[in-house]
């Protein structure tokens, strides 16, 4: 006995005894050996009852020794921020440290309150949520969802946002191989040693699969776990080979696509800081090797969930590698040969076997030859109908299969195997379809999808040296496709021994018939029993995909994994009918669960989105600005001053700009330069507003349809030269803009000369508006007449300013007089500074994007977005005088001429005047006609913007409303939760309705 | 913008990501091209730019500072540090369109034995030197922007973007480069 | 993610530099203004969506930025091939069976 475990066996397993490590479970202290799961070390120090069922919170212990572990889950914490639910205790390795608990009961684990559901568990029968709490209706929120979140379920998440850093990485490679057990190993040093550049994955810490506990193995003359691990640092070394270890194969996509995820720290005790916690890796491979093996089923008999009963092979990975003895006198349950080897092992290593029950009635191979010989006793054609004992199992109940007296024999272990089931998920999930093997009774691999192959045992490939001749084959072919110059590998590879994988049941063994009042899992994870399964059928599931999912079965992390086989054929039976006729459910992503920390990676924080700043940005930051979100970008809202809250701050940058000038930051604005001899006429067509005589040096405000004359976008576009327009685009319609003009010149007018090129960050954008605009920025313009003659409203011209080149728009979307300067990106900060620092001590401030809001509903200028909906025509919006009367094609024309567009009813834009000349409008308030009407009302319209106009006195609102324009004068409703709002209806500029301004 | 002696306030200005791996640094300021133009134009540009102008897609040609990337059928970019291609374009009198975009991008070079490594944490495209050597170039994305990659050594990348995305940029690759 | 043949890049390319850009072979007819409400309507808001092979518009967006067309199958989500833009319809019968692997056969299948 060593200090790590009383069930510690000297001189057996590959671990160091002197290697030892200190965890805790449930609060308690224990030892284990570096290289243990936190199963194979809880096992260690005899405990076996580590958590409680889902359902019925059945005291549960270990099934397996690997990932398809549906039982043993528990949580494990580092720290408050790193606890993790519902970890298998047979994948977590333990390390110094490691703080693990079992979950899913209350108070205690030994003493379960919540394991009364068990006593009352007719009344959760499969599909009882269903049924059960279908009424009232209201007691879902209140009653029943509360109290089943609470009892089912389980662990509980961590509150605090994680601290861990996850990585992510694409890869390519010739040959993926998942899997690194016999086959897969095999498989890669063949495809490697060819040439062929090569990733090599398996979930587990060390390669070997199988080998892990098949000790009678041998390659190449050694021990087989060790040949892997020679294997291994073999393909380690390799240029053209990436090993990845604790790797897992969760997801295969189209064209070998596949996703892996690595976990880099959790077996660490103290990892370092830089180091991800899992890594992502997405690997499109020209040839994919799967080699993911089988996993051993369980069977189906009462009280089959007893901790203390596994899996025979999880006992032989348990004893062989880990040194670990699963009990002391230990019973075998079996369906096939490869059960044998378990107790075999065991006996030799001085566990008492008091008998192996053969559910064959005359089992003739070497290994029952063995067992006898061993003078273990071995009873065939019986089956143990039932286990005792409850924290841990006490004993079998064994009794001839056709009837007969039961016999009670005394166990502390109870090892169970019904065969093995090829695992065919990544195969499926690849689009491969599955064929049933009637000979074998098991699903295979059937016809392909994609290109890759399946090796081994998940290909139902039954025994050592036809794996690894097999494996050795399809990595050279595999390279060989991948690669035209793949040379031959010359890899060989001898083997002796291993064991024969075929043969077993499926279904549900005497005793767990049908009409047996028993709890025979199925499913241990969903509390899915056979008596389960037949009720679905009874109740009309005649699909297997309706029994999955009425009863949950094969659902959560087990993904069928352990529960498939047998539920389909309790099922196939019930209903009487051949399995391939009931059918296998699909196998889907994940194959086990997969954190989204891994699957976000990189993508959190400040790489969640792209945050977009302007090269004004720190300026505006300094100068006391309160940014808000515009798509990605952050634009200065507003500016407030000591003192001052949003309406005081928005006020006063509205007065200023009328009385005096205000700066902003126009830079998000799309640019898209325009060249080419066609140029005006491509403009031509994609606007509503005619181009081919805008002269050199002026800007016209142009509206963009889509086909069906909706507005798709506006802007202003400047001509620079003949051939040369500079267009702008609203902020969030740039790369929308770009795309539709890209689209109709590549395909609908591919004749024309025209190009375009985005200049949206090329330029920054610096708008001085207001009667002191032109005071402010003149000293500072180069090359350009800034007078009103020289330079009236709506042209622009290249020059200098603040000594950097620029194009200078005369042009305002606040109605005052107003410049939009357009320097060099690199520019725009000094160039803002040097204007700010010259025209504060005139007057000017700054203003954000509300104040632009604002300013422009005063003036009736539309936003595109806002004040339509991607239903209003230019026409709707009372923008008529843009559409190019004379025109005979522009993108919209023959939309604008469709019935429903022209005809009345139209939701036309107006203005609206709050009668108490108080009350500011809700933006997305309806409107109706008459506000004594019942309920549902006739809504007419609806609210776009509404501001409060300081420079108005009142407030001031646009809308959408039915035949608006015939409207003027009339009295609305804005029907309000507390009140009606009574409105006039008014044209849409509020200030300066002459428009003198935009001249001064 | 080749007269112009105003310094330019780079929006990555000296930042750099340094480890054995990989260093991730902020490239020099550079004079930058968007050059479109069909075919029967490209003898005449090549000659007034003094590169030739690549046709193969996917691919580079330099020569002194002045390198050329391959971006579509007609479309190449093209970026010197030192003189402005966008004036000797100007002396061309071949149909095309020229648009300075200097400012609109900034680069981010990737150098070291991981270089592509940290890049493939977010972009997609394999990047071993048989499939993507020295020289190639394309537009691509990597993480949630756009970029155009371009493969200056075995172990050195120009990283181009658009400038309000280079803060994103440098951020993943540098987050990219932490615990391979 | 799939991998898509660009025409013009001669290569494939991962999904994420791409965007689809609806039904292909969708010309818009030349006098437009005159067409008919019917012709209108087919033009602008009628699409087969097939179940099966498509004739469908991509753009190279994050790549050579071309727009090109593609026949894919919605059913297996595989292209089948790709083509430039202006480029007449592929004969399909002769793209489908160029296009059309050999089915594998497992162990399974016997």
């Amino acid at each position: 006995m060593t200090t790590a475990g009383t069930n510690r066996i000297a001189g057996k397993g590959r671990l160091t005894p002197a290697n030892t490590v200190r965890f805790t479970f449930d609060g308690k202290s224990y030892t284990g050996l570096e290289g243990d799961t936190l199963a194979a070390a809880l096992i260690a120090n005899d405990v076996h009852l580590v958590g409680r069922s889902f359902k019925y919170h059945r005291p549960r212990g270990i099934l397996s020794a690997g990932p398809e572990e549906p039982s043993a889950l528990v949580g494990v914490r580092r720290d408050a921020a790193r606890q993790t639910p519902n970890i298998r205790a047979t994948v977590q390795e333990i390390h110094d440290g490691l703080d693990a608990v079992s979950q899913n009961r209350w108070p205690s684990l030994a003493f379960d309150i919540g394991a009364v559901n068990d006593i009352g568990s007719p009344l959760f029968s499969a599909g009882f949520y269903y049924k059960t709490f279908m009424w009232p209706k209201v007691a879902w929120k209140h009653v029943y969802e509360p109290v089943i979140r609470n009892a089912a379920g389980l662990g509980t998440a961590p509150e605090e946002p994680d601290p861990d850093h996850y990585a992510g990485r694409y890869a390519h490679c010739d040959v993926l191989v998942i899997g690194g057990g016999a086959a897969g190993l095999s498989a890669a040093l063949a495809a490697a040693e060819s040439g062929a550049q090569v990733i090599l994955c398996d979930e587990k810490p060390s390669f070997g699969g199988a080998l892990w506990f098949e000790e009678e193995a041998r390659l190449d003359g050694m021990d087989g776990y060790e040949w892997a691990q020679q294997t291994t640092d073999r393909l380690a070394v390799m240029d053209n080979v990436r090993v990845l270890s604790r790797t897992t194969a969760f997801g295969y996509y189209a064209q070998n696509f596949v996703g892996l995820v690595e976990r880099v720290t959790d077996h660490l005790a103290a990892p370092e800081a830089d180091m991800p916690r899992e890594r992502l890796w997405q690997v499109r491979a020209k040839r994919v090797i799967i080699a993911a093996g089988a996993i051993e089923r369980h069977m189906v008999f009462a009280n089959n969930d007893r901790p203390g009963i596994m899996l025979a092979a999880a006992a032989r990975t348990y004893l062989n590698h880990h040194g670990v003895a699963v009990g002391r006198k230990v019973g075998v349950y079996t369906a096939n040969d490869s059960a044998y080897a378990a107790a075999i092992d065991l006996k030799k290593a001085g566990s008492d076997i008091p008998a192996i029950v053969d559910i064959r009635d005359n089992p003739d191979s070497v290994v029952v030859e063995e067992a006898k010989a061993l003078g273990i006793r071995v009873l065939t054609g019986h089956a143990v109908t039932g286990a005792g004992g409850k924290l841990r199992v006490a004993s079998m109940s064994v009794e001839p299969k056709n009837g007969g007296s039961a016999e009670v024999i005394p166990v502390d272990a109870l090892l169970m195997s019904a065969g093995w089931t090829p695992s065919v998920h990544m195969f499926s999930q690849s689009r491969g379809k599955v064929a049933w093997d009637e000979e074998s009774q098991r699903f295979l691999p059937g016809t392909y999808a994609q290109d890759c192959v399946s090796v081994g045992a998940c290909n139902g490939t039954d025994g050592l040296a036809e794996t690894v001749a097999e494996a050795l084959d399809a990595g050279e072919r595999a390279a060989k496709e991948a690669r035209a110059k793949a040379k031959k590998s010359g890899v060989k590879i001898k083997t002796e021994g291993g064991g024969k994988w075929a043969g077993g049941m499926i279904g549900a063994g005497p005793g767990a018939g049908a009409g047996k009042v028993v709890k025979a899992f199925v499913d241990y994870q969903n509390d899915v029993t056979a008596k389960d399964i037949r009720l679905a059928v009874q109740e009309g599931m005649h699909s297997i995909e309706h029994v999955k999912r009425f009863t949950t079965n094969g659902m959560a992390t087990d993904q069928g994994k352990l529960s498939n086989l047998h539920g389909l054929a309790i099922a196939a039976e019930a209903l009487d009918r051949p399995i391939p006729k009931v059918g296998l459910t699909t196998f889907r992503p994940p194959y086990t669960p997969t954190t989204f920390g891994a699957i976000v990676n990189h993508a959190r924080g400040k790489l969640f989105d792209p945050m977009r700043c302007t090269p004004m940005h720190a300026s505006e930051e300094a100068a006391g600005a309160v940014f808000e979100d515009v798509g990605q970008w952050k634009r200065a809202w507003y500016y407030p001053r000591p003192g001052e809250d949003m309406h005081a701050a928005v006020n006063r940058e509205c007065r200023t700009v009328r009385e005096v000038a205000g700066m902003f930051d126009a830079t998000t604005l799309g640019k898209i330069e325009v060249i080419g001899p066609d140029a005006a006429k491509f403009l031509d067509l994609l606007y509503t507003n005619p181009f081919m005589k805008l002269g050199v040096g002026k800007l016209r405000y142009g509206i963009m349809c889509r086909e069906d004359g909706f507005i798709y976008d506006d802007g202003v576009v400047g001509r620079i030269a003949e051939d040369r327009f500079h267009v702008t685009t609203t902020t969030g319609g740039a790369p929308r803009v770009m795309n539709h003009m890209e689209d109709y010149l590549q395909t609908e007018f591919p004749d024309l000369k025209v190009w375009l090129t985005s200049t949206s960050e090329q330029w920054a954008v610096i708008a001085v508006q207001g009667p002191k605009s032109r005071e402010i920025i003149a000293p500072f313009v180069e090359g350009i007449d800034l007078s009103s003659e020289a330079f009236p409203h709506m042209s622009m011209a290249e020059g200098k300013v603040c000594g950097v080149p620029a194009r200078v728009f005369r042009m305002s979307f606040t109605g005052e007089a107003g410049f939009e300067i357009n320097v060099p990106a690199d520019y725009g900060r000094m160039v803002w500074d040097t204007l700010h620092e010259h025209g504060k001590p005139m007057g000017m401030c700054l203003y954000g994007t509300e104040t632009m809001h604002v300013l422009r509903a005063e003036k009736g200028y539309i936003i595109v977005g806002q004040d339509t909906d991607g239903t209003v025509t230019p026409h709707d919006a009372g923008l008529s005088w843009a559409v190019g009367k004379k025109k005979t094609d522009f993108v919209g024309i023959r939309g604008l001429m469709r019935p429903d567009i022209v005809a009345k009813g139209r939701r036309q834009l107006v203005g609206l005047k709050v009668k108490d000349g108080r009350t500011v409008l809700e933006e997305g308030a309806q409107i109706v006609a008459d506000p004594k009407q019942a309920v549902p009302m006739t809504m007419i319209g609806w609210v776009s913007s509404s501001y409060w106009s300081e420079n108005c006195g009142r407030p001031i609102a646009m809308a959408l409303v039915e035949d608006g324009f015939e409207r003027m004068g009339d009295t609305l409703y804005v029907p309000m939760p507390d009140r009606v709002i009574e409105v006039e209806v008014t044209n849409t500029v509020f200030f300066d309705e002459e428009g003198g301004r935009l001249h001064g | 913008m080749a007269d112009v002696q105003i310094a330019r306030a780079l929006p990555l200005a000296g930042m750099v990501h340094g480890g054995a791996e990989v260093t991730v640094s902020a490239a020099p300021a550079a004079y930058r091209i968007s050059l479109r133009a069909g075919g029967p134009a490209v003898a005449a540009l090549s000659k007034a730019l003094g590169v030739t102008l690549p046709k193969k897609p996917g691919t580079s040609a330099s020569a002194g500072s002045r390198h050329a990337l391959w971006l579509g059928p007609d479309e190449w970019f093209v970026f010197d540090e030192t003189a402005d291609p966008a004036a000797d374009c100007a002396k061309s009198k071949a149909a095309h369109s020229a648009v300075d975009i200097s400012h609109r991008n900034t680069a981010i070079l990737v150098s070291g034995p991981a270089a592509a490594d940290v890049i493939n944490a977010g972009c997609p495209r394999e990047l071993s030197l048989e499939a993507f050597p020295v020289g190639a170039c394309s537009r691509t994305v990597m993480g949630k922007i756009e970029i155009v990659l371009y493969r200056t050594g075995a172990e050195d990348f120009r990283v181009e973007c658009w400038r309000s995305f280079s803060d994103y940029a440098f951020a993943f690759l540098a987050d990219a480069a932490r615990g391979l | 993610m799939l991998l898509i043949h660009c025409p013009y890049c001669e290569e494939e390319r991962p999904e994420l530099e791409f965007r689809h850009a609806g039904e292909a072979h969708i010309a818009r007819p030349a006098d437009i203004a005159s067409i008919s409400d019917e012709d209108f309507a087919q033009y602008f808001f009628y699409r087969d969506n097939p179940k099966g092979l498509t004739f469908e518009r991509w753009r190279h967006i994050h790549g050579c930025a071309r727009f090109f067309n593609a026949v894919r199958d919605t059913v297996s989500d595989k292209f089948v091939t790709t083509y430039k833009t202006g480029e007449p319809k592929p004969d399909l019968a002769e793209a489908a069976n160029e296009n059309k692997p050999q089915a594998k056969k497992g162990r399974g299948s016997k």
